[in-house]
């Protein structure tokens, strides 16, 4: 196959950015104007409150969602709304915020539906199961071994996901994300409804995973310490605006961001 | 009370399990009573019928892996692509029509995914079902504005003489129509094809995704258009292959895509996952409902004093009522796991 030639972004260059994105479902505002960039090989945390817009941003960059105004950036290729097969494809990859894993299907299988993207032998190949279908089906199951040994999940391989409880749930589906080779991961919520060693395990993934690969994450997260412990830069929402943007520390000490999150009498 | 719910459930599925039981008994006893003759006959002419329950239900069960809709419109596209080989013949010769018609109807499942299905990506499935019931109701009446709607007739040329087998084995022996058998056989055939290319490949696997989840599907660059368009496209070739063989057995007419209601007692009974228990559950009701009419009716209406026969208009309803009390997944339909 052959490879495409994609200038590789160094680490700290902007891998995407979105300028001036505003969404509305009928009179419904969800995003006005927001911009923000995200750089090669950073942790990204987009926080607010509730109903702030921020799981409406990850659905706009990934093409779920495509919005009125504004432009999506990724790799360098500009673009008015994003299409999820082509996300996906160009390496941009994600988990959800209520666990959308294939619950009829094992561990294994969830994870090698990852694959899919990966995988180019013909139908007629894979229909005789044979010859280099087969082969290249094998080499996908190691890659998928690997992460699966990654995130300590060998014990659950067999096991239809529907099934595991929710912290697992949450670790396959990151499996699943990972199995891409995403150049950009969305999390959305990854420590929602966690208990605390659940959450400090899943931190370390996070943090491996972009130590490791060099993988650049975006993600959504209501929990503080966490956000500040994983994340180099920080942008906030609230009602749809962007209200900040900078390191934790800087994002902390912001008045409107405290105000946005203690509520303030108007 | 803690004790009383699951023994009451106990109880109910072990009556049912006995009126199963009961049935099959006593179909056996008649047919060591009255010799195995005219018993066998009814249960391969109803297997045979079933064949082709099968094969509408299979066309069902592939949309409904690949996107957990239930195609309400399977029976119209059957009765569309029977009508569209009847009357193409008229004017050609078979295999053109039927060549002509496999274009038309892969052409329809491009219309649906296009007009339709696109249109509803993230809708509920009880939205996709009410799109089905209107493509239903669409197709009757543009097949039939199209095509006519008079009774037209298939004729695929199969030997019309019945063949006599084991004549010498007992008195009478059996009395089969090859025409059927012949159907059997292609139906066989075409479910073992598709079934090993749903299970065993990358398709197969990204066709489960995709019923399960269409966000999470599509996050992981699985193509949800093409998916769709590829299991309507074969849905509809199910269609014109069980239109050709039931054109050819009772003609061609409106009522076929009534008959073909009878896939979701099939369903039920199979479970609606399984390409296996479409298979199952159309053998079992073709059988189960012939044997009812020919063997048990007559009994049930000298003893009760009734008016008369029509079990087997009712029959598959019921032992898909029966089912879905003692095993509301179906034969062979996965378990369905919630977690609350």
């Amino acid at each position: 196959m052959m490879q495409q030639p994609v200038a590789s972004i160094p680490e700290g260059a902007p891998l995407l950015a979105v300028e001036n994105i505003s969404l509305s479902f009928g009179g419904v505002k969800a995003i006005t104007d927001v911009s923000f960039g995200i750089c090669k090989s950073e942790i990204r945390a987009i926080i607010g409150p509730n109903g702030a817009g921020k799981t409406s941003m990850l659905n706009v960059i990934n093409g779920f969602y495509h919005p009125q105004e504004g432009s999506i950036t990724f790799k360098g290729e500009k673009r008015s709304q994003m299409r999820p097969y082509i996300a996906a494809s160009q390496g941009i990859s994600r988990t959800f915020q209520n666990v959308a894993l294939f619950r009829g299907m094992t561990t294994l299988d969830n994870i090698m539906a990852g694959r899919t993207l990966k995988m180019n032998r013909g139908m007629l190949w894979q229909a005789l199961h044979s010859g280099p279908a087969a082969r290249e089906e094998m080499e996908h199951r190691l890659a998928v071994e690997r992460i699966i040994d990654f995130l300590e999940i060998q014990h659950i391989r067999k096991q239809p996901v529907g099934r595991l409880p929710y912290g697992l749930q949450k670790r396959v589906e990151l499996g699943r994300a990972l199995a891409m080779e995403p150049e950009l991961l969305l999390l959305d919520e990854p420590m929602a409804g966690m208990n605390l060693e659940e959450k400090e395990d899943m931190s370390r993934f996070i943090l491996a995973v972009n130590d490791t690969f060099g993988t650049t994450i975006a993600l959504i997260e209501h929990d503080m310490g966490v956000v500040m412990d994983l994340s180099d830069r920080v942008v906030v929402l609230d009602h749809g605006e962007k209200i900040a943007d900078g390191t934790p520390e800087e994002v902390q000490r912001d008045q409107v961001v405290i105000d946005a999150y203690l509520g303030v009498a108007h | 009370m803690g004790i009383v719910a699951p023994m009451l459930d106990n109880v109910m599925k072990l009556s049912v399990v006995s009126l199963l039981l009961g049935f099959v008994g006593w179909v056996v006893a008649i047919a060591v009573l009255n010799g195995p003759g005219p018993v066998l006959e009814t249960l391969i002419g109803g297997l045979l019928v079933g064949v082709l329950y099968s094969l509408i239900a299979l066309g069902v069960v592939l949309i409904f892996k690949a996107s957990g809709i239930f195609n309400y419109a399977q029976g119209s596209m059957v009765l569309f692509a029977a009508l569209s080989v009847a009357r193409l013949s008229e004017s050609m010769p078979l295999w053109g029509a039927v060549l002509l018609s496999a274009a038309i109807m892969v052409s329809m499942a491009y219309a649906v995914e296009f007009l339709v299905l696109r249109r509803l990506v993230h809708q509920e499935q009880i939205i996709l079902f009410m799109a089905t019931i209107g493509i239903t109701y669409f197709l009757d009446g543009f097949g039939q504005m199209l095509w006519g709607s008079d009774i037209y007739q298939i004729d695929l040329g199969l030997p019309k003489q019945p063949i006599l087998l084991l004549k010498d084995v007992f008195r009478g022996g059996l009395l089969i129509d090859p025409a059927d058998l012949i159907a059997a056989v292609v139906c066989g055939l075409l479910v073992i094809a598709l079934a090993l290319f749903f299970q065993y490949t990358r398709v197969g696997r990204a066709l489960r995704a995709v019923a399960d989840d269409h966000q999470a599907a599509q996050s992981v660059g699985i193509p949800l258009n093409r998916i769709w368009l590829l299991v309507w496209a074969v849905g509809g070739l199910v269609a014109l292959v069980a239109g050709v063989i039931w054109g050819n057995k009772l003609g061609v007419q409106f009522s076929l895509s009534l008959i073909a209601l009878k896939a979701l007692p099939v369903l039920i009974l199979g479970g609606f996952t399984s390409i296996p228990g479409a298979i199952a559950g159309g053998l079992i009701i073709g059988a189960g409902e012939k044997l009812a009419e020919v063997v048990i009716g007559p009994i049930l209406v000298r003893t009760f004093d009734l008016a008369g026969g029509g079990f087997e208009n009712w029959f598959a309803y019921v032992l898909a009522l029966l089912f879905l009390l003692i095993r509301p997944q179906g034969l062979f339909g996965e378990k369905i796991i919630e977690r609350i």
